[in-house]
Formats: structure tokens, C-alpha cells, sequence
């Protein structure tokens, strides 16, 4: 299992209700429904991939999160779990909000823009980057709004919700980031992973 | 069209109260079985046939000789597989394939109902084919399934029976029909009603058939069943058996041929007025309606699983009015998951070879059943 989810399993207590946003083939909720024993709820955009979770005996409905997610009830999860998308919605804003009104507590994970090997790419070619983690051309990208691990700091601050714990990931290790190493953590780190209230 | 000795008959005792207020008793409800009910009673799926399905869901029809209209979906090692579940189907009331309909005799003035016959509703359908359950000794069914009109009687019969059934799938269907829906049934009555020989739906004591009223409504509401694209890529043009137009108003075009043949196959096999009561049941269906205004509270009291199925293509029950039950469902944190299939066949996908359909289904059902 990607590391990733290890983490964000982590992070969930037991027996609880978790709604995974963008829950693609279902590995990260069939991990929380052995791991944590959670009630998990998916959404997806890609038909092939409901049928995938379908096929694994978990709920899930084919929906889109910016349209989908204002059927849920205020509180309704005690989790909401956001899996390298923000990027890629037309208002993170309004995504954000939506998530912590349907969640008690939201975690959500950035793909780094702030990367070295993101800054390097284009210091020296002069191109929008192109990474492993980020393999799309510009005029193909699904990711309209790539940010960094400060930006998602600094947005915090701006649309006002707290974040609760956050970590990076550096080569499969994890590490806690505050205030004293965020300059390095938003160089070195390839995903941001945040647990988020209101 | 010697029926009977086909058909299995329950006959239903116990007084049954129609929304229309009148009552009914010891009347007829016609049922099919496939696969076998396991010592536990817990494998058991009623299914709930479409406007023109009946019992027959699979293997060859004893009446018409043909396929079960759910052939490929259910059967050994299917979608509903009938190795492992046991299989229910009641012919609805209202129905011509021997439940009590417009075509029976009135035992107090012993002529046939015609349109005498009291209109039925879904709920009423629903309440009669409930009596299965006591009759089988199932205490709570694994699945109700249905497609189309059958979808209905899925979410009617979760929302009456709350505790009498573990997993629900409604299938291309709507909580309340539309306006449009109407529209297109009213046009299938009125094809009936202008035939000379529906005789005010007295046909059967004068012995002369609407059928060219029946074949009309038939011709119609199969084009709803299709869709636009479906209907070019079979068609287009295409000329039937000649090689250019013959300037009349013979059938030119395949497309006229294949809906004639459509319309004159169905006259053999449907009674005009159980076409009349059965459209009626279906405009009437407003689930919304009955909770006063506030869908979740239909389902509020069944902790069942949903899983609801759409088809990108069907326009008579657009993916939109599934999605509205799903999002009901998810109001009150309800276990519902949803999927659109993608198929260019329209309504009729659920009935036809659409792969990922069948798979899907077939996966919810075994999965559900395994972890139940």
C-alpha cells in the first residue's frame, strides 16, 4: 500500500465514519475498514473505478465532489478524506469549506509544487515542471491550482481553518512540519498531508 | 391461449385495501420461482417486472415460448444467479399473465372487468406480492430488484416493508413520474381508447381485440425505450427490402418495419386494458408525494443497502431522477452507493446485453450476499 494511505489510516480513529472524496479504486477505504474498523463512504468521478470498489463490496457512488458533496448534511462524517485533488477543482475554496461543513475534521493531501526537483525543472529548462508525481503537460494537466506546502499554510490563514496536524513525506519517510522547518519541509517534501477543522 | 396449467397461482385471502379505497380478497397472484430457498430462508430475491415483464424472468416464457424478458441477468452463474439465490417474480396485479386483472371475471356479476376493474397503484402491487413472503416463510428477503416500473415497486415496497430486506437495488427508475413520463403513457391510453374495437373496454364479452391501438401505444413507447443514437447506428436509413423510396405510406424504412413488427408481436401477449391500469399505477407512483414533500423520509426507517443503477443514454428515466433517490438516501447517511452505466441503449439497457451492467450487478449482489 502507497505510504500514503499508511499514514492517512493512521491518522483515522477507530469506528468511525469516513467519506472518502475521489476514493479512486478503494484501496485507502478497504485499509480503514480492516485497519480501523470505519464505516466508509466513497465518491468517484470514473465509472471503471466505482465499479473496482463495487466489485470489493464497498460503498461508494459515482459523483463529482464540487457537485456531489452539498447532498451530504452538516457533520454528517467524522472524516473527510481528500487525496491529492485539491489541485485540481475550479474553486479549492468553496471545496475546502464543503469538506469541513460535511466533516467534523478533514484530512487533506497536496502533491508539493515547492519540490526542488519542481523548482530546478523549471529554473533550468524554462518549462512548466514535469515530475513523477506530476507527469502532465501544461495544456494537459488536470492540476489547475498546483500550490505548495507554504501556500497551503498561508490559505489556511486566509479562508480560516485550523490545521491540526500537518506532515510531510520525503522518500516514503514521514516527518511532522512546523513553523521552524517549513523553508526546508517545502523543499524537500513531495506531498503535504494535513488533518484540518474548522 | 391456453395459460393455466403454466401458471403457479397463490391465491390471496387476507382482504386487500387499494388506495383507490375499494377492497379486494381472495384474488389470484401468479408467481415463478427459479433457483432454491437455502434452510436459513435467507437467499431469497423478489424481483419486480417492468410495464409488459410478467413472472417469466428467465429461461423460456411457457406462454409466449420465447426468452424471459431478464434473461441475461438472471439464470445459473448470472447477475442473479440462480445457483445461489432463489428467485421470486409475481405477475403484478393489474397484470394479464394470471394475477388479478382486467381480464377476469367479476364473481358478483360474473362479466369480465373490463375497465370495471378498480385502478391500482404501485403500493398496491407491492402489498399484494408482500404475501410471498408468508407463503415461502421468508422472515426478510436478501435483495428486492427491479428495473423501470420495477424499480418503483422496489423503493415502495423498502419504504412499506422496512425490515424486509437486506439489499435494495433500484434499477433506471424515478421516485415520481414526470410530467414527460405521463405524457408518453396518456399517448399509449389514448392509441387504445381510439381503436373502434376497444368497444369502452368491453372487448373481450364483444370478442374483438384493439389491437391496432395496442400495437400503436406498443410502437410508441418502444421508441422511449431507446435511444437516439441507438436507434441511428441499428437504422440510419436503411431502406426494408427494397432498393429505393416507393413514394406511399408502406414501411419505406426499417426503422417502420422494426417498430409495425414490435407493435403487432406485442398484441399477441398484452391485454389492451392491463395496458390502460398498469400505465395508470405508474402515473400515479409519487413516492416524494407520499412523504410530503421529503423523499428520505420514505426510506428513514430501513437500515437496507441501496445500490442504485442509471444508463447514460436512458432519457425516460434519466440518470438525474436515480441520482435524486441516491441523494434522498444520503440526507439520512443511509448505506447507498450508485452507479451510471454507460450504454448507448437506452432505457432498455437493463434488459439487454450491456456487460458492464451485468457485471456490476452481479458484483454488488455476491459481495453483499458474502458479507451479509
Amino acid at each position: 500500500m502507497k505510504t500514503e494511505y499508511k499514514i492517512i489510516t493512521d491518522l483515522i480513529e477507530e469506528k468511525t465514519r469516513v467519506l472518502d472524496v475521489g476514493c479512486d479504486d478503494g484501496t485507502l477505504m478497504e485499509s480503514l475498514k480492516k485497519d480501523k474498523n470505519v464505516d466508509a463512504r466513497g465518491i468517484e468521478i470514473s465509472k471503471d473505478k466505482v465499479q473496482i470498489c463495487v466489485s470489493k463490496g464497498l460503498t461508494v457512488i459515482e459523483g463529482n465532489a464540487e457537485l456531489d458533496l452539498k447532498q451530504f448534511p452538516n457533520d454528517s462524517f467524522d472524516y473527510v478524506v481528500l487525496g491529492q485533488t485539491l489541485q485540481a477543482f475550479v474553486n479549492p475554496e468553496i471545496v475546502i469549506k464543503e469538506l469541513l461543513r460535511v466533516g467534523k475534521k478533514a484530512i487533506i493531501t497536496i502533491p508539493n509544487f515547492g519540490h526542488w526537483k519542481v523548482r530546478l525543472n523549471l529554473l533550468i529548462k524554462g518549462t512548466m515542471p514535469i515530475t513523477e508525481s506530476l507527469p502532465n503537460d501544461w495544456y494537459n494537466t488536470p492540476n489547475i491550482h498546483m500550490c505548495t506546502i507554504k501556500d497551503f499554510v498561508k490559505f489556511s490563514k486566509i479562508i480560516n481553518f485550523k490545521i491540526f496536524k500537518s506532515l510531510a513525506l520525503t522518500n516514503k519517510n514521514i516527518s511532522n512540519i512546523n513553523n521552524s522547518n517549513l523553508f526546508y519541509k517545502n523543499l524537500f517534501a513531495e506531498l503535504g498531508i494535513f488533518l484540518i477543522e474548522k | 391461449m391456453n395459460i393455466k396449467e403454466n401458471i403457479k397461482t397463490l391465491v390471496i385471502k387476507k382482504p386487500l385495501k387499494l388506495d383507490c379505497g375499494k377492497t379486494i380478497n381472495n384474488f389470484p397472484l401468479a408467481y415463478e420461482t427459479y433457483g432454491s430457498l437455502n434452510k436459513n430462508k435467507d437467499n431469497a430475491i423478489l424481483v419486480f417486472h417492468a410495464l409488459t415483464g410478467d413472472q417469466f424472468v428467465t429461461g423460456i416464457n411457457p406462454v409466449t415460448k420465447k426468452d424471459g424478458w431478464w434473461s441475461y441477468a438472471v439464470g445459473p452463474n448470472k447477475s442473479i444467479d440462480t445457483n445461489k439465490y432463489f428467485v421470486i417474480c409475481a405477475n403484478v396485479i393489474g397484470g394479464c399473465m394470471g394475477s388479478f386483472g382486467p381480464s377476469h371475471k367479476n364473481p358478483d356479476t360474473n362479466k369480465i372487468y373490463g375497465t370495471d376493474f378498480p385502478v391500482i397503484t404501485i403500493n398496491d402491487m407491492v402489498n399484494a406480492q408482500v404475501s410471498l413472503l408468508d407463503h415461502f416463510e421468508i422472515k426478510k428477503l436478501f435483495s428486492v430488484v427491479g428495473g423501470s416500473m420495477g424499480g418503483m415497486q422496489v423503493l415502495q415496497f423498502i419504504s412499506n416493508y422496512p425490515d424486509k430486506a437486506n439489499t435494495v437495488v433500484p434499477i433506471a427508475c424515478t421516485s415520481n413520474h414526470s410530467a414527460q413520463n405521463i405524457a408518453f403513457n396518456e399517448l399509449g391510453r389514448q392509441a387504445i381508447a381510439s381503436d373502434h374495437n376497444w368497444s369502452d373496454g368491453k372487448y373481450l364479452s364483444n370478442n374483438t381485440l384493439p389491437d391496432k391501438g395496442l400495437s400503436v401505444a406498443r410502437m410508441a413507447a418502444h421508441i422511449t425505450y431507446l435511444s437516439k443514437k441507438g436507434l441511428q447506428e441499428k437504422f440510419g436509413r436503411k431502406l426494408q427490402e427494397r432498393d429505393a423510396l416507393k413514394f406511399g405510406f408502406d414501411a419505406d424504412f426499417q426503422i417502420e418495419s422494426y417498430l409495425r413488427y414490435q407493435g403487432s408481436v406485442f398484441v399477441d401477449r398484452f391485454d389492451a386494458n392491463s395496458y390502460l391500469y398498469i400505465t395508470r399505477a405508474m402515473d400515479y407512483f409519487d413516492l416524494v408525494k407520499q412523504f410530503d414533500g421529503n423523499l428520505s423520509n420514505a426510506f428513514k426507517k430501513t437500515k437496507a443497502k441501496f445500490f442504485i443503477i442509471s444508463f447514460t443514454s436512458d432519457w425516460l428515466y434519466p440518470t438525474q431522477e436515480n441520482k435524486d433517490i441516491v441523494i434522498a438516501l444520503n440526507a439520512i447517511g443511509a448505506d447507498v452507493g450508485f452507479v451510471e452505466i454507460k450504454s448507448d441503449k437506452g432505457h432498455d439497457s437493463f434488459l439487454l446485453d450491456v456487460p458492464d451492467f451485468l457485471k456490476t450487478l452481479k458484483n454488488f449482489l455476491d459481495k453483499s450476499y458474502s458479507e451479509r
